[in-house]
């Protein structure tokens, strides 16, 4: 897994980040362990995130709301009448040769074959070879986007492309501020108390967090949802942030 | 079934009293009674006292088969019994013409046929084959015009047929297409339009073609009678605000089965209007793509909740899990659970069937693996029937159930009636255990996807599996077999199998005597579909003594030749024998690559394709 990624211009620092990664470290539910690579700091063992909180006064958890997955081709036929191509299967060799393709065979029918080949198809296309989609909204904007994580590679990019998309909304305020700095409390309670926007996503539990806590591709795959609030907003979700930063120092 | 002729409606014509229908005229009590039958007027004769006390006393006798009995009894039973018959059912609408058939039932209210065999789903028959639905319409609409019902299975029915049923039987009252084609979104778009009194419009796993019609719409406006509107095969879009508007203006509504265009959201805003429903079927249960900015989502498990009713419940058919939670509140009620379009994981499945304890049906994918049915085992102590289907239909795919999950389900769910499993490997000891804690099982339907599979474990073919089901089993009355199976399979079947009606077989046996065994052994045999086993016209012919007590005969990819067929032709001038080849070929083979055959009182039928030869 991927752990080193570049959030200098983000954070505006010079910050080491293997360093700040290990030191935030929430692992995913389940508790699995990140260990940094290559680094000697202390290996951070995630414990299973039940301090993740925050949020709920503004949105309604009891949903757990996730993003649609990729559109469906809903026209696809797969109508394949049945025929297989037949590998070898356990069989007594004196039966003689099978046909490699059997029509009708399972028996299971076309109706149902179809349907489930169109689910296959969509799941296959949101899963973990293909795209990440995820909405994004922003408190202001009339409208959602949607953005593929896979497309990017580290927090940076996310940004830009998420700067590029809203432009039109942030009146330059979401920029170098935009990710977070978790290590300096004083800068981000300062940037959460702006009127800075402040990007947060959702993650599989349902429970929203700031963007940035995670290494990057823990938060591809965790992430749902992604919302830009305005910092001062977003307040319910930092102290927790924050709890855990410490609890880790 | 006692039906009160007085209920009609004035603008329907009752049917005949039976004061009017004096005949002296002798019927013949065979089925192949002759057809006579004008009225004329005579002074009432002593019998005619008999026949209306007979005829008061057989309303009350439903059954179909005990009503076959009592009109064989004699020549005026035979007759009360016709008149008093309501409910019409013929298993394979060639084995009699829709003539013969009003001409005996003349008060017929519901009609319920059967057309194509189970194998044509599979691809094993070309299209177009037949069981038209259009000259059984056209001849109830001119004989029984106070036909309210009809149930059709495997039919064609065209978008005339839909308009005829509409304007032809003016008390129409319910539809329920199962396996059908032939009809699109036109044809229901007329249908509904002009039946006003109807209640029951199910369409079953049917193909629907979309003519760009908006049916929806054109139910009457006004208050609706409807009591079940299922639409979930339909495959496009329907017009949701008009369908809201439906189900706010139909307040006897129980059963609503939605297809997949409706989303979760729409699925909301129908339960808020209709909260007495029995029957739901969710349609995609995921959002839909448009999303409006700051989305608030309704709350479904409020909406679930209020159904206090529901007892059934399917649909799921884009699920995303995350909304699963929303069904908490009725699983405690559920009788009957249809996941077998929802991809779920065991972990997703557990919190849900851990609450259903009342549940006597269940559908569901393979993706719940063993796990799933483990979880399934230990609270569903009520279940009577499971249907287990592949995600992956495939022979060589990987196998997420195994004999692991069915025999936790066999050790679990003793009160099991009814199964049908798709696995990729199988033992006989967990086939046997089932057959011991599972006696009351009526239908077994086993299918290993792998052809000629052993018990994977031993690799001893699965003879003893299939044995002990047919000897324990002693209700069983619907066998499918698969997996690795010798002549001993057979031999089982034919001595234990008692009162096995229906026997499917595939890739199964070693010689004709398996087939043998079965046609000797078995006296409760009717229906008998085989597929790429080693039985030819030897074996063929030792149903002989049988093929009149059966509903059909289907043998494909088997030992069969033209002689065989023919002989078996000649010896039974009441079985249509149809040998029916691929579409595409044109010369007539030597090996016979399709029969079908079955009793009929007609001979043979007018509409054959040219694919198919009838001997």
């Amino acid at each position: 897994m991927e752990v080193g990624r570049k959030m200098a211009n983000m954070l505006g620092t010079e910050h080491d980040l293997n360093f700040k990664e290990t030191e935030l470290c929430l692992g995913l539910p389940g508790g699995i362990a990140v260990v940094a690579a290559g680094n000697e700091t202390e290996s951070s063992s995630s414990p299973k995130t039940n301090g993740k909180r925050g949020f709920s006064e503004t949105v309604d958890l009891k949903l757990n709301l996730q993003s649609k997955e990729s559109t469906m081709d809903l026209n696809k036929n797969l109508d394949d009448n049945g025929s297989k191509e037949k590998s070898g299967s356990a069989k007594d060799p004196a039966k003689p040769p099978a046909k490699a393709q059997v029509v009708g065979w399972p028996p299971v029918r076309s109706y149902r074959k179809n349907i489930m080949a169109n689910q296959k198809n969509s799941s296959e296309e949101s899963g973990n070879s293909g795209a990440a989609l995820v909405k994004v909204s922003m408190d202001g904007a009339p409208y959602l986007r949607k953005v593929d994580l896979k497309m990017y590679k580290s927090y940076q990019e996310l940004s830009d492309a998420l700067a590029k998309m809203f432009s039109s909304f942030t009146m330059g305020n979401y920029g170098p501020q935009g990710m977070i700095d978790f290590m300096n409390e004083s800068k981000l309670m300062d940037l959460l108390n702006s009127s800075d926007y402040v990007p947060s996503y959702e993650d599989k539990d349902g429970d929203w967090m700031l963007v940035g806590d995670v290494p990057w591709q823990m938060f591809v795959d965790s992430c749902k949802r992604l919302r830009i609030m305005k910092g001062s907003e977003a307040i319910g979700l930092a102290p927790r942030a924050m709890e855990k930063c410490k609890s880790r120092a | 079934m006692s039906e009160q002729m007085s209920d009609d409606d004035e603008r329907q014509q009752s049917p005949p009293s039976d004061l009017d229908f004096t005949s002296n005229k002798a019927r013949t009590c065979i089925v192949t009674g002759s057809v006579s039958g004008h009225t004329e007027f005579q002074s009432p004769y002593p019998d005619q006292v008999l026949e209306n006390v007979l005829e008061n006393v057989l309303h009350f006798l439903t059954s179909r088969r005990d009503r076959n009995t009592a009109s064989l009894v004699c020549k005026s039973w035979y007759r009360v019994e016709a008149l008093t018959r309501s409910e019409l059912f013929i298993g394979n609408c060639y084995a009699v013409s829709p003539a013969r058939a009003t001409a005996r039932f003349t008060r017929v209210r519901a009609l319920h046929l059967k057309g194509r065999p189970r194998f044509a789903d599979f691809n094993l028959m070309p299209p177009d084959w037949g069981a038209h639905f259009n000259p059984w319409v056209l001849a109830f609409a001119k004989a029984c015009p106070w036909l309210e019902k009809v149930y059709l299975k495997r039919m064609s029915v065209t978008d005339d047929d839909l308009a005829t049923l509409a304007e032809s039987f003016l008390g129409f009252k319910e539809l329920v297409l199962v396996c059908c084609d032939g009809f699109g979104t036109g044809g229901l778009s007329i249908f509904v339009s002009k039946c006003r009194k109807l209640k029951v419009l199910d369409l079953i796993e049917s193909e629907v073609s979309d003519d760009e019609t908006d049916w929806i719409l054109c139910f009457p406006e006004g208050e609706s009678h409807l009591e079940s509107l299922i639409f979930d095969c339909v495959e496009y879009p329907i017009n949701f605000e008009a369908l809201e508007r439906l189900v706010a203006r139909s307040p006897s509504l129980k059963k609503l089965k939605l297809n997949r265009y409706v989303s979760i959201g729409q699925l909301y805003r129908l339960m808020v209007q209709a909260p007495q429903l029995t029957h739901l079927g969710t349609g995609s249960f995921s959002p839909s793509e448009i999303a409006g900015q700051g989305d608030q989502e309704p709350d479904y498990v409020t909406a679930f909740a209020a159904c206090k009713s529901l007892v059934c419940l399917s649909g799921f058919r884009e699920i995303i899990p995350d909304y699963l939670p929303a069904i908490y509140p009725i699983c405690a009620n559920l009788t009957s659970l249809n996941f077998s379009y929802a991809n779920i994981t065991a972990e997703q499945l557990k919190p849900i069937i851990s609450n259903c304890h009342k549940l006597q049906v269940f559908w569901v994918l393979d993706s719940i693996c063993d796990e799933g049915l483990q979880a399934v085992a230990a609270t569903c102590k009520e279940l009577r029937e499971l249907r287990v289907f592949p995600v992956d239909a495939r022979e060589d795919s990987d196998g997420p159930v195994s004999e692991v999950g069915f025999q936790a389900i066999s050790e679990g769910c003793r009160k099991l009636q009814s199964i049908l499993y798709f696995c990729q490997r199988m033992t006989n000891a967990a086939v046997i255990a089932m057959s011991r804690n599972c006696p009351d099982l009526v239908v077994f339907r086993l299918c290993i996807m792998g052809r000629h599979r052993p018990d994977h474990v031993t690799g001893e073919p699965m003879d003893d599996g299939f044995g002990a089901i047919v000897m324990n089993c002693k209700k069983l009355t619907r066998l499918a077999v698969s997996g690795l199976l010798t002549d001993k399979a057979f031999d089982y079947i034919g001595r234990y199998g008692k009162l096995v009606r229906t026997l499917s077989v595939a890739f199964a046996g070693d010689s004709d005597m398996a087939l043998k065994y079965v046609l000797e052994g078995c006296p409760q045999l009717q229906k008998l579909e085989i597929r790429d086993s080693p039985f030819g016209d030897a074996a063929l012919c030792s149903g002989l003594h049988h093929y009149y007590n059966m509903r059909f005969l289907w043998m494909s990819s088997c030992r069969l030749t033209y002689q065989g067929c023919q002989q078996i032709a000649r010896a039974m001038p009441r079985l249509v024998v149809e040998v029916i080849r691929s579409a595409d070929e044109e010369e007539m083979d030597v090996c016979v690559q399709t029969l079908y055959m079955y009793r009929s009182l007609e001979g043979p039928r007018n509409d054959a394709p040219k694919f198919v030869t009838i001997l």
